[in-house]
């Protein structure tokens, strides 16, 4: 019987000719990424819950502060402090005010056919270059430090089959809040979510990434394009390999497949408090707004920072609105400035932060208080999620946020 | 007995526990704010025992470990919801928190009741009869059963 790309993934982890769903497995993993928001935690269970603690391979192991980076206060700073000293003790590749872990982890990690665990949800995004990426707890990730191993319970696989471009002013954000609309918030739960087709394949790399990145929010274990030549051009080109592109085979089996034509993408906006809670961009109605976010590992990058420039250009953002724009890495925010596109956000009235999950985080500068509306592209728009409990987040393409930052109520570009 | 404290479908971790909380130094720093957004009083109330019960989708959203700890450190015996998003279901088990599929239970019982729980046999007795839960996968039962995945970790290097 054919295999699945998530399943030919887990079967090369586990050193194994072939697996299928349902079975559990033992893994060997390639990367472990941990950050933040849970790292002082582990670093206090390796020194005080350890029969015996040690390290099994620190090669293979990332930390990257980027959630409440610059800390923003002293319990913050204690356990960035924390963070940083285990590294250096024990050689840990290390990175702090970089940008969000999943950009840093796809710009210089990831290669197709890993299988890496992050101790964060959107993991799910290396997908993107066809590797098998998922989140876990801190528990996970103190015991693949400690073995270098994990367990997997292989999920079944969803695929979507992607026809046809989408149209100009609608954006691959778009098209997966539409099919996390589609299949409801655990729709994939413990799934694997594939996009193939011709359709995938037309998407950029970082087009990919926005389609994997969200695929938790349908409740998948990850999301994964189909890898083709783009994956092979953009890992090479940063000295890395792309030996095992895995496909399914033609025979592998399927939960469920659905089609999706590209070209009949509409704008669209999750309401608040659910990122299923999706309706076409012209149905929105009257809301105003507080405060606009452009950035986070789901948009952050410079396609949509360049979106929003064009959109910007010589026009300023609305008097009521703040309008906060974080880069998802150094590297997007370097082109961002060669590009001229810092001094369009500049001139504008929009606020430029350094690179790091600002806003859609809801934990650092940039919350929103009691009865506000924010417009994000960030990756959630849960209860309370940017800040306090009784506030409302909606999600919109970088397109849609600027737009409306410029209207201060939400409208399309 | 244990005291049912219930919630609807589709509960993200952000509710079980809020971002602004994740980076003070201890689950037992945090375990007050537990449910804040949904239900101020719980940590207050919830006392040692007692249960979560919870629609569909439980624990959705981010990957916070946090979120089973602090209910495990409030004391919490275990949550029975129609389903579970699978990171928190995953870090329920390694942290060794009783994570119970079992679909009538949402239907059957009220906040504040009192049920009986009786995790070795499976079952739930209610006001309204007595419920048969799901079980686990063996392997995963085996990490739970040992009191967690580090637990079980610390056995074999006996």
């Amino acid at each position: 019987m054919g295999m699945t790309i998530g399943e030919k993934i887990i079967a090369r982890a586990a050193g194994v000719e072939s697996v299928k769903a349902g079975e559990i497995h033992t893994v060997n993993l390639d990367y472990m990424m941990s950050n933040d928001g849970t790292t002082h935690l582990t670093v206090d269970m390796f020194h005080n819950k350890l029969k015996k603690p040690r390290i099994a391979d620190k090669d293979k192991l990332v930390f990257i502060v980027d959630h409440n980076i610059p800390a923003e206060n002293p319990k913050t700073a204690a356990a960035h402090r924390k963070m940083r000293e285990f590294a250096k003790e024990h050689g840990i590749k290390f990175y702090e005010g970089k940008g969000v872990c999943h950009q840093i982890m796809v710009e210089d990690f990831v290669e197709p056919g890993q299988l890496i665990m992050g101790a964060d949800s959107h993991t799910c995004s290396y997908g993107a270059l066809g590797a098998f990426g998922t989140g876990i707890g801190c528990t996970d990730f103190l015991y693949g430090m400690v073995t270098g191993k994990s367990w997997v319970m292989v999920p079944e696989t969803i695929r979507f089959n992607l026809t046809g471009k989408l149209r100009e002013g609608v954006y691959p954000r778009d098209l997966i809040l539409t099919i996390i609309g589609d299949v409801g918030a655990n729709g994939c739960n413990y799934k694997v979510m594939e996009f193939a087709g011709e359709g995938a394949h037309n998407l950029s790399i970082n087009d990919r990434f926005v389609l994997c990145n969200l695929a938790v929010e349908a409740g998948a274990k990850t999301g994964i394009v189909e890898p083709d030549e783009k994956v092979v051009e953009y890992v090479e080109s940063r000295g890395r390999k792309a030996d095992n592109l895995f496909v399914s085979d033609s025979d592998a089996v399927f939960e469920k497949v659905y089609e999706y034509d590209l070209s009949k993408i509409e704008p669209v906006v999750a309401r608040p408090d659910f990122v299923d809670d999706v309706i076409p961009l012209s149905e929105v109605g009257e809301v105003k707004i507080d405060q606009a976010f452009l950035g986070s590992c789901n948009n952050g990058r410079i396609d949509d920072l360049r979106v929003a420039a064009n959109i910007l250009k010589g026009k300023k953002v609305h008097k009521d609105v703040r309008f906060i724009i974080a880069p998802a890495s150094n590297s997007v925010y370097l082109q961002a400035v060669e590009e001229g596109l810092m001094e369009i956000f500049l001139e504008s009235g929009a606020m430029v932060m350094n690179a790091n999950c600002s806003v859609c985080w809801g934990s650092c500068q940039g919350v929103i208080g009691e009865g506000e509306v924010l417009i994000s592209t960030g990756t959630r728009n849960f209860k309370g999620r940017a800040g306090h409990k009784d506030s409302k987040v909606y999600l919109g393409s970088a397109a849609t946020v600027t737009a409306s930052a410029i209207a201060g109520k939400i409208v399309g570009a | 007995m244990s005291k049912v404290f219930k919630f609807h479908n589709d509960v993200d971790t952000d509710q079980i526990i809020a971002s602004q909380y994740l980076l003070l130094p201890t689950i037992d720093d945090m375990k007050g704010y537990a449910f804040e957004s949904l239900d101020g009083d719980f940590a207050k109330n919830v006392a040692e025992g007692d249960i979560v019960v919870a629609g569909e989708n439980f624990g959705c959203g981010s990957s916070r470990e946090q979120a089973p700890s602090v209910l495990k450190a409030l004391g919490v015996k275990a949550v029975v919801a129609k389903s579970f998003a699978r990171i928190f279901y995953r870090n329920s088990i390694n942290i060794g928190l009783p994570v119970i599929v079992c679909r009538e239970m949402y239907d059957v019982a009220e906040a504040g009741d009192e049920v009986n729980l009786d995790l070795a046999a499976g079952t739930i007795e209610t006001s309204k009869g007595t419920l048969t839960c799901t079980k686990l996968p063996p392997y995963m039962q085996g990490i739970l059963d040992a009191g967690g995945l580090i637990a079980s970790l610390n056995k074999e290097e006996d």
